[in-house]
């Protein structure tokens, strides 16, 4: 691979690390792109997906992603993979056999880890899979560094024969910084060649790749010891020396100006006897990684001594404000400085959208009694929370319908009136439920399944996916027929419901009917994500305070746009005291999607405008 | 009556210009900041802009970090170490201000926004926002852009009127805020940009109104 050559200094752009990573895959002659949507890794397919030349996809789930990249690179392009930490899970299978393979074109994993839990239901730290997998690990430290080690990753794949791991964190995917590109790479792409020894992963060729594979490990740990992206930066004041990367690296430079530094780029194979050569030159070392203790482990290994997790946070960013007293009382210093991150007020808890979908399946939930529910991954999860606290686990993507599955299995005599449902998104179904449906068919399970479709991946932006029936551009594709799809995997025609989630009555009907049913069932909503173009406004509504009665039945629904003006706390006839909770609606957020008006007796909540008035501003 | 001090800090000095720009989802938190980190680029800085924001378009908590200078190495800002603040709304102006340096500049947007779970009654909304943040260790100002956006018609003008407001304050000319504001609108049209032109200078004049409760 050329050396990337600097440009101009006007070129400067001003981006985040996930389009840095984008621009790197254009620079460096990737034309084969895949991802599934995930935070903090979502907007880097998005970004890739605007140059033409490069083929794009969202895959429907991680270890799709994978293999299509895989198959891209066999091919003898240059591939990119995307997803974020918890995906790697998913994709790990194709990895781990992958590894033996190698790479043809270049096969670049970039992986965001979401350090801090920022929109995630774990912290595990992506490194491992580095060990794990036999993989190469660069780490940038922020949006610079995310477009040099992308494109440096391509070549490395290549010259090694092997994937390729970038580790991002959240704090470089969303942390826009000055990024210079370089000039573009001509790459020549390959043929396939037909290798079955190599591409064939029986037992017999298997086991002929794995000392192969030993070797490549042996390689790639000299080049690491030498290799210019793991440096020295000398310091005047030796008392600590750090050893660090990623994000984690500006913290320690921002905290400690003075102290040197070893700077991890190419982060697994470690350095090993580099680190031992710098450990010699200060009076303490102290490695400053983020989540897992895994330089600091395979450093204590090799006889390095150390401080490491002992004195510094297993869980969450290691920003300037967290080293600070922890390296203090390492010198025995008193930490006078009181660093507190906020003062301590209400919470602004996330909440489902004003007249999301999902709200009357909650409402409707929260009122069926004797119910265990398996939720799963996406907006819908917010369901937990006030005021439905209608889920009663959260897993991993398609755990909804094998975990109810499960449950309904594993239920003692007590629990055996209770109704067992399942929660599940469009995308998180076809990406890992459709699995979890076939083996309730199949293995005569009762569980009624809630398949909520607003026709986008909704957490992440809105994304489309196959319930969209567009791609990535926006352009026409399949879209896939649900009623059809679950039919296919066994569930019986007259046990499908498609139901739009506005119409409360229709859903207690069809969830009430269902829950009594002792086989699979499906019931299917059918309405837009809000955040997506396919949604359309209707005109906003209001609560007339003359006739509201203050029941509150409406904040079941759970509604942003509902507000409480007025509390009274009244005596009723059998003498006990009830809160009254008179309310308005913010006219101005809500799109009049009319839900609420199914839960208010009084009929208090009307129209904010005549019809006349409506035309009025349409026509104006 | 306060009048427009130009602040202390000096182009070309090696000192970084911290400011944090807080508020909720949807109010353009981000965009204000992305703004304020493309002057700053202009000019020839480092700049590095961080947020953190769990789930931005879901009414939470958003807050922005912008940091440039000669080289901006962390691009978090530290408790103690905010030079200004650009606040959406009192309550986030509150939450954030142990970030703030003695003396720092605050100006808050005094429109509040009371989210459901405060509305329900599970919490409580602080009584005096602002007299809280007036204990004399920053140099407050407030005034109401919320309700100004909505004369000017429409109420995502907030960050405009709420870029104004702070465009006398920063270590370069408000022009230079300005022509990063309005480069965002160039595609969008002469009457987008027009209006967001009329929301910058309502803010910088509103700035050159507004009391001041406190001063260090």
């Amino acid at each position: 691979m050329n050396a990337p050559q600097p440009v101009q200094q006007d070129q400067r752009q001003f981006i985040s690390g996930n389009e840095a990573v984008a621009q790197a895959a254009r620079d460096a002659g990737c034309s084969v792109a895949s991802a599934y949507p995930g935070t903090p890794s979502t907007e880097i397919l998005e970004f890739i997906a605007a140059y033409p030349e490069i083929y794009t996809e969202w895959s429907i789930n991680e270890k799709v992603s994978l293999e299509v990249a895989i198959g891209a690179s066999l091919a003898g392009s240059r591939a990119l993979c995307a997803m974020k930490h918890v995906g790697v899970n998913v994709a790990s299978d194709a990895l781990m056999t992958q590894t033996l393979i190698g790479a043809v074109g270049g096969l670049v994993l970039v992986v965001a880890d979401d350090v801090g839990l920022s929109s995630s239901q774990n912290e595990q730290d992506s490194r491992y899979w580095g060990r794990f997998a036999h993989l190469p690990v660069l780490e940038p430290a922020d949006a610079q560094e995310a477009y040099e080690m992308t494109r440096l990753a391509f070549g490395l794949s290549e010259q090694y024969d092997v994937p390729v791991m970038v580790r991002l964190t959240t704090r470089i995917c969303h942390v826009k910084g000055v990024v210079v590109c370089s000039q573009p790479d001509i790459y020549q792409h390959k043929n396939f060649t037909k290798d079955p020894a190599r591409y064939v992963m029986v037992p017999g060729n298997a086991k002929k790749r794995i000392p192969l594979m030993m070797e490549r490990d042996q390689q790639l740990s000299q080049v690491s010891e030498e290799h210019p992206l793991n440096r020295i930066e000398s310091g005047s004041d030796t008392e600590i020396g750090f050893v660090t990367s990623g994000a984690a690296y500006f913290h320690v430079k921002e905290t400690y100006p003075d102290a040197p530094v070893f700077k991890l780029g190419l982060s697994h194979p470690a350095p090993i006897e580099a680190i031992r050569d710098f450990a010699a030159s200060v009076n303490r070392l102290v490695v400053v990684e983020e989540v897992e203790p895994l330089l600091e482990t395979e450093l204590r290994a090799a006889g390095i001594s150390l401080y490491g997790k002992d004195i510094l946070p297993r869980i969450g960013e290691l920003s300037p404000q967290v080293l600070t007293p922890c390296i203090d009382k390492l010198l025995g210093k008193n930490s006078d400085e009181k660093l507190i991150s906020t003062a301590e007020l209400f919470p602004r808890p996330p909440t489902l959208c004003v007249a999301c979908p999902h709200l009357g399946i909650y409402y409707c939930l929260s009122h069926i009694k004797n119910t265990i529910i398996a939720g799963d991954i996406g907006c819908y999860t917010l369901g937990a929370g006030h005021p439905w606290n209608a889920l009663d686990t959260t897993i991993s993507m398609g755990a909804s319908l094998s975990v109810a599955q499960g449950i309904d299995k594993g239920r003692s005599e007590a629990d055996q009136n209770k109704n067992v449902l399942a929660v599940i998104g469009d995308s998180t179904f076809m990406h890992m439920g459709m699995q979890g449906l076939l083996d309730i068919t199949y293995n005569k399970g009762n569980v009624t399944v809630l398949l909520l479709d607003n026709r986008a991946v909704g957490m992440t932006g809105g994304q489309n996916a196959p319930s969209s029936g567009l791609n990535i551009h926006g352009e026409a594709t399949l879209q896939v027929d649900f009623r059809k799809l679950c039919e296919a995997l066994g569930v019986k025609p007259e046990r499908i419901h498609e139901v739009n989630p506005y119409e409360l009555p229709t859903l207690f009907k069809a969830l009430r009917e269902e829950v009594k049913i002792k086989e699979p069932s499906v019931i299917i909503t059918n309405q837009p994500c809000v955040l997506t173009e396919r949604y359309s406004k209707l005109p906003p509504l209001k609560v007339d305070e003359d006739r509201c009665t203050g029941c509150s039945n409406c904040l079941d629904v759970g509604c942003p746009a509902i507000l409480v003006s007025r509390k009274e706390t009244v005596i009723k006839p059998n003498g006990r005291e009830k809160e009254l909770s008179f309310v308005n609606i913010d006219t101005a957020a809500c799109t009049g999607c009319n839900l609420c008006t199914n839960t208010c007796a009084p009929d208090a909540i009307v129209p904010a405008f005549n019809v006349g008035n409506i035309n009025a501003v349409e026509v104006k | 009556m306060m009048t427009s001090q130009k602040p202390s800090l000096e182009l070309n000095s090696d000192a970084v210009t911290n400011i944090l720009v807080v508020g909720i989802g949807g109010q353009g938190v981000m965009t204000a900041a992305d703004v304020l980190s493309q002057a700053a680029l202009a000019l020839g800085y480092d700049v590095k802009k961080t947020e953190v924001a769990g789930m931005a378009q879901r009414g939470g908590v958003v807050t922005s970090h912008v940091r440039f200078g000669k080289q901006v190495l962390s691009p978090a800002i530290r408790p103690g170490d905010a030079d200004m603040m650009i606040a959406f709304e009192p309550a986030e102006a509150l939450r954030w201000h142990t970030h703030m340096k003695s003396g720092a500049v605050v100006m808050v947007n005094d429109y509040p926004l009371i989210p459901p779970v405060v509305s329900i009654g599970l919490y409580d909304y602080p009584d005096n926002p602002l007299g809280q943040l007036a204990d004399g260790s920053v140099e407050l100002h407030h005034f109401n852009a919320g309700e100004a956006a909505i004369e000017l018609g429409d109420r995502r003008l907030v960050n405009s009127i709420m870029l104004g407001a702070i465009a006398d304050h920063l270590p370069f000319s408000p022009e230079i805020l300005e022509q990063a504001l309005l480069a965002r609108f160039q595609r969008k049209g002469e009457a987008l940009t027009e209006l967001n032109r009329r929301a910058f200078t309502l803010g910088r004049q509103a700035f050159n109104q507004v009391d001041s409760l406190a001063t260090a």
